[in-house]
């Protein structure tokens, strides 16, 4: 069988708003239950610039898919550089060989001026299985490590800034 | 880190070259806003290998971007059409595909559009279908025009629809652009210009199809999309 290879990636662009439907930045919006978040943060360029026409998606492997929880989710940064998400807290997820993975949503950061997606995931602040994480250990400065734990900040919000390029740059992934 | 059995297949890494760079000079926006640290390869576990399933049920299909309003768009009606399959040939069946686009003047639907050109009333520019079981998708909407952007002097996007795919994983996500035969603006476009491949880039263009073209009322253009295969080759796996 010839193989093809995939079909380049090309930006989001500016005007990816046509597709927005707002609500599906609210991951709970058909009746899951269990213990509700907010995720939000901020994201800024190399200058610290805010970053307002970001396409920004969320996806997690827990709780598992189904009907009333998809798991996915998509929001703007809005003129403030900001993005929020309503989702449900997810919990520890199998890795590969034998580890586990500590509870963690994975993002996907769409815009203008990025040619093909740019992918990092948010863990919680304070989680047990941080410590054990492949991933966050295969990291090892402390700041850099940071960069992905997002912080809580009043009672089920959770806050992680994320700087495209420069100065607290945040970790990202090659997947 | 030891296999178990039950590891996820992983997705293919791309093929060299057949992928921009974030780092591309000539795309000025590109200046700052890609990461200058090396990126962490994520050996893939179901976090990449797992991802959303979309259906018309919940996420309405729009397959006619051509009426709005009770009016049809001003423009040239094409029908676009085309598969997608994985780099194995696969047909990837019932998958989303989102679909956005300037109209015929070359302006967006869109408040941050401020090209000189007029908004139609007819036309929005937003579509959503779903590929059949063989991974076939079509929809019908109107000839995009070019627009101009403030990259470099004199810059001009080519005719193109944007796209958005998810397929089967959330490491298979793909945003990309459909462009046009014969646009003497490809040459000149930083975007398209982005994939080294030149193989590659021209996939990006889709291709004039009489066998889809209705006579009378619409051209036809055929556009063929891959999205990632899995790791192991079905030769591998026997
Ligand atoms: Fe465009």
């Amino acid at each position: 069988m010839s193989a093809t290879p995939t079909t380049g990636s090309q930006t989001i662009g500016p005007y990816w708003h046509l597709l927005e439907e707002p609500e599906w930045a609210d991951l709970t919006r058909f009746g899951a239950t269990g213990e509700l978040i907010t995720l939000t943060g901020t994201i800024r360029d190399g200058d610290g610039a805010l970053v307002t026409d970001a396409c920004v998606e969320i996806w997690q492997a827990s709780p598992p898919a189904s009907d009333v929880f998809q798991g996915w989710g998509r929001a703007r940064t809005d003129t403030d550089g900001r993005f929020s998400f309503r989702t449900l807290k997810p919990g520890p997820v199998p890795g590969r060989g034998n580890a586990l993975q500590a509870p963690h949503i994975a993002i996907t950061i769409l815009a203008r001026g990025i040619l093909i997606a740019i992918h990092t995931r948010a863990y919680f602040a304070g989680e047990k299985q941080n410590e054990l994480d492949p991933l966050l250990t295969m990291i090892e400065e402390p700041a850099r490590r940071s960069t992905l734990i997002a912080e809580p900040t009043t009672p089920g919000v959770w806050n992680l800034d994320i700087r495209l390029q420069g100065e607290g740059e945040t970790v990202f992934l090659d997947i | 880190m030891s296999d178990n059995p039950n590891d996820p297949v992983p997705f293919r890494p791309y093929v060299p070259d057949t992928q921009p760079l974030n780092d591309t000079p000539s795309y000025g926006s590109t200046h700052k806003r890609h990461p200058t640290q090396k990126l962490i390869r994520l050996p893939h576990t179901i976090t990449e290998t797992t991802g959303p399933r979309f259906s018309a049920d919940k996420y309405g299909a729009i397959m006619d971007l051509s009426t709005a309003v009770g009016g049809q768009a001003i423009g040239e009606r094409i029908i676009v059409h085309g598969t997608i399959t994985d780099e194995d040939g696969r047909p990837v069946p019932h998958t989303m595909v989102e679909i956005w686009q300037a109209n015929a003047t070359g302006r967006y639907n869109h408040p941050g559009d401020t090209h000189d050109a007029p908004l139609d009333p007819h036309f929005f520019g937003k579509g959503r279908v779903y590929t059949d079981e063989n991974g076939y998708y079509k929809f019908i909407t109107i000839k995009p025009g070019a627009y101009p952007w403030g990259n470099h002097y004199n810059a001009w996007r080519p005719n193109h629809i944007h796209y958005s795919y998810f397929g089967p994983g959330f490491a298979s996500r793909l945003i990309t652009q459909m462009y046009f035969p014969g646009d003497p603006l490809l040459e000149l476009d930083p975007i398209y210009q982005c994939i080294p491949d030149l193989a590659a880039r021209e996939r990006l263009v889709s291709k004039f199809d009489i066998s889809i073209t209705e006579p009378n009322w619409a051209l036809g253009y055929r556009f063929d999309v891959v999205l990632r295969g899995r790791g192991a080759t079905p030769m591998e796996t026997n």
